[in-house]
């Protein structure tokens, strides 16, 4: 089979921090990704969502060099080869992992230093931003006498010490409270408010949707959708969401047939259905004449969850929320 | 895009390499590793019995015969008689017809006459170091009273003349100080391969080892673990010799020595350190590729047993070779990558030519070399999974 290759699959010239085409990997003769195609511009905010096992990190791993593809090709900064701009690129893994003898300046220094980051300067701004970040008490303690949460923002910040043009996360949130959680989001929205690309995997579709200019929807290996969040949403028409005091009357054969209904406790009545082609005026008219004690209706874009099920499937969509569902209980 | 992107190598290594050897050093480990030659001298002792042997059997038996013709025809034919009731306590002989006083046949360079045998039937003159003389004439009045034809109770009197050394000698106690610096080198590179391997196991379990992987090459990572633990090591020699200088310097002719190897102690202390060197770079890479395909410490127990074997395998194989010196056995040691530091080690001890080091230390750095890519892309193949991995092949997809 011929693989698509990078000139073929982005013919548009646009500066891209990553691009990838046809990346099949197997492992032991099991396939773990299949025919990935990604591309992603500098400076952009970039989403690979997928429920667990899809295939995230094993794509990041590849598309950061530390693992190679088994066919199909990847460039960072148009380098084949990412370890040939590894100083301008700042990885967080999603098994989180220091020295525990280390001390938090020093963790945040070698990790620097592996990146070409001097060993003086990167302790320097080590110590500069564990004061940053509210962890100044913390700068000559042990990482094993920090907490998980301690040890998870020294790491995210080693990653971050040497300036790197583009930052890639996997699992960022994924261990973090609500307010960490807030956090992160801040800061990767600064990150690329000054021009650092951020590529992030994640399986919870709000970060996602709240943070990222594009994604790529990740399921089985397989990427079906790879563009901009508003594309994914615009996929699936807007919907009507209607909220009415009467459970039914003459006015309900304004409603197409196959609007969904749900009662909710204390009386309210939520209808949901396509925005008719008679458009929105003539829809209201025909409730109020109808008297069906309309109390809100809006035109709803559909959510990036509703587009995750269209583009991935019910199957993939349940593994997505199942993954959600157990890490909000962890 | 030019290099200022990225580490070099060196570099690489040297980011790493820093961080373990500083690691290392402020560790317990470290203080177990200056323990470590105390039980070279109690496996020393322990050993010591068959250590014995082998001595008893490096010496040689080896009589040049310089007597007269008829006279040498004639022993030779005793000794094939006697051979089979009591051929164990005779020499083997070997006629010597050049002419030479015994004493420059047994000084003569690469000699592996242990005696000579002169004068005639009736008047044998054994020549040998004195150490050993004695134990040489029972057999040759045996030999020549049979060479004779004489009944058994008519023995001709053995002169002895007492020589001040031979080359075979020399060469006794240079296997000497060959075995003992083939031992220290076994004992140090097990014991460093192993703090190594426990190492890249701890970096695997405290997750490290992907933020290593993203940021540099695995060759890097592998070579600065490796002269980390290298590093280490001449901390640990440095101590020790401080140790061993001042006992001289207290106990003086009291302390045992060994005898001076062919090469000289300089240069036989210099190719122990790039032998010991190398031979833990290429031991060391193999425990570490071990180290990286296992994923418990049991696992680790496992697979780094059959490399422990095939060490000791390895070391016999150059120890017994010792003793053979330019035979196809020490050719094959001297060749094959993880016994060719100890078989040029004995030979630095037992032979004075210089160019065969220079070969095989360049032997070895390409080993070392070709180790660390095959273990880093081994590596980078079979470790770095993740994810359930449980979706079928595509060709059985497709089927």
């Amino acid at each position: 089979m011929t693989r698509p290759t990078l000139a073929q699959a982005h013919p548009v010239a646009q500066a891209l921090a990553i691009e990838a085409a046809g990346l099949v990997k197997r492992f032991d003769g099991t396939l773990a990704v299949d025919g990935v195609d990604i591309s992603v511009p500098e400076g952009a905010i970039y989403g690979i969502l997928g429920p667990n096992g899809a295939g995230k990190t094993t794509t990041l791993r590849m598309l950061l060099g530390i693992i190679d593809p088994d066919e199909g090709v990847r460039r960072v900064f148009g380098h084949d080869r990412p370890h040939e701009v590894a100083k301008l690129i700042g990885y967080l893994p999603e098994e989180r992992g220091l020295y525990p003898a280390m001390k938090c300046d020093d963790a945040i220094a070698f990790l620097g230093a592996l990146r070409g980051l001097p060993l003086d300067i990167g302790k320097a701004r080590g110590r500069e931003l564990l004061e940053q970040h509210g962890l100044g008490h913390a700068i000559d303690r042990q990482i094993r006498h920090l907490s998980k949460g301690m040890a998870q923002t020294v790491q995210l910040l080693g990653t971050l010490v040497h300036r790197p043009k583009l930052v890639v996360f996997d699992e960022p949130f994924s261990g973090l409270d609500a307010i960490n959680q807030g956090k992160l989001e801040q800061l990767i929205r600064r990150l690329a408010d000054e021009g650092t690309t951020v590529i992030f995997s994640t399986h919870v579709i709000h970060h996602a949707e709240r943070l990222c200019d594009e994604v790529a929807i990740i399921a089985g290996g397989k990427v079906p959708y790879a563009g901009s969040v508003d594309a994914a949403r615009d996929r699936i028409p807007a919907q009507v969401r209607l909220e009415t005091r009467a459970p039914g009357g003459t006015w309900r054969t304004a409603l197409p047939d196959d609007a969904r209904h749900d009662a909710k406790a204390g009386g309210s009545h939520f209808w949901y259905f396509p925005v008719p082609e008679s458009g929105i005026a003539a829809l209201l008219k025909r409730l109020i004449e109808g008297e069906a004690g309309i109390l809100s209706l809006s035109i709803e874009r559909a959510g990036l969850h509703d587009a995750f099920v269209e583009i991935a499937g019910e199957a993939a969509a349940r593994a997505l929320a199942d993954d959600g569902a157990s890490e909000a209980v962890r | 895009m030019t290099d200022t992107t990225r580490l070099s190598l060196f570099e690489a290594a040297r980011v790493v390499a820093r961080r373990d050897f500083r690691a290392i050093l402020f560790s317990r480990a470290f203080l177990f590793f200056l323990l470590g030659p105390l039980f070279p001298i109690v496996v020393g002792a322990l050993a010591g019995g068959i250590g014995g042997q082998v001595q008893r059997d490096a010496t040689t038996n080896l009589m040049a015969v310089t007597m007269s013709d008829a006279d040498t025809a004639a022993m030779l034919r005793a000794r094939q008689a006697l051979a089979e009731e009591i051929g164990y306590a005779l020499p083997e002989l070997g006629p010597d017809t050049s002419g030479d006083a015994p004493a420059e046949i047994l000084a003569r360079p690469g000699n592996t006459y242990a005696a000579v045998l002169s004068g005639t039937l009736q008047s044998p003159v054994v020549s040998a170091p004195p150490e050993q003389i004695e134990r040489w004439r029972g057999a040759v009045a045996v030999l020549a009273a049979s060479a004779q034809g004489a009944a058994p109770d008519s023995f001709p009197e053995v002169a002895t003349q007492p020589v001040a050394t031979s080359a075979a000698a020399a060469r006794s106690d240079r296997i000497r100080t060959a075995q003992a610096g083939q031992l220290l080198l076994f004992l140090l590179m097990m014991l460093l391969a192993g703090m190594v391997l426990s190492n890249l196991v701890e970096e695997k379990g405290n997750k490290v080892i992907e933020v290593l992987a993203a940021a540099i090459p695995m060759d890097a990572v592998f070579f600065g673990k490796l002269f980390a633990m290298l590093g280490i090591s001449f901390v640990g020699i440095a101590v020790w010799a401080g140790f061993v200088g001042a006992a001289f310097l207290l106990l003086g002719e009291q302390m045992p020595l060994l005898p001076e190897p062919a090469l000289g102690w300089p240069a036989f202390a210099a190719l122990a350190i790039a032998y010991f060197s190398l031979g833990y770079l290429l031991l060391g890479s193999l425990f570490l590729t071990v180290g990286g395909l296992a994923a418990t410490v049991r696992e680790v127990q496992t697979l780094s047993m059959p490399v422990t074997m095939l060490q000791l395998l390895v070391f016999f194989l150059a120890a017994a070779a010792i003793t053979r010196p330019g035979s196809a056995l020490e050719l094959t040691a001297a060749i094959f990558p993880l016994s060719s530091p100890f078989a040029m080690l004995a030979r630095a001890a037992q032979s004075e030519a210089i160019w065969p080091h220079a070969l095989a230390l360049g032997w070895q750095v390409l080993c070392v070399a070709l180790f660390v890519r095959f273990g880093a892309s081994l590596f980078r193949r079979r470790v770095m999974k993740s994810g359930r991995a449980g979706r079928a092949p595509k060709t059985a997809r497709a089927a």
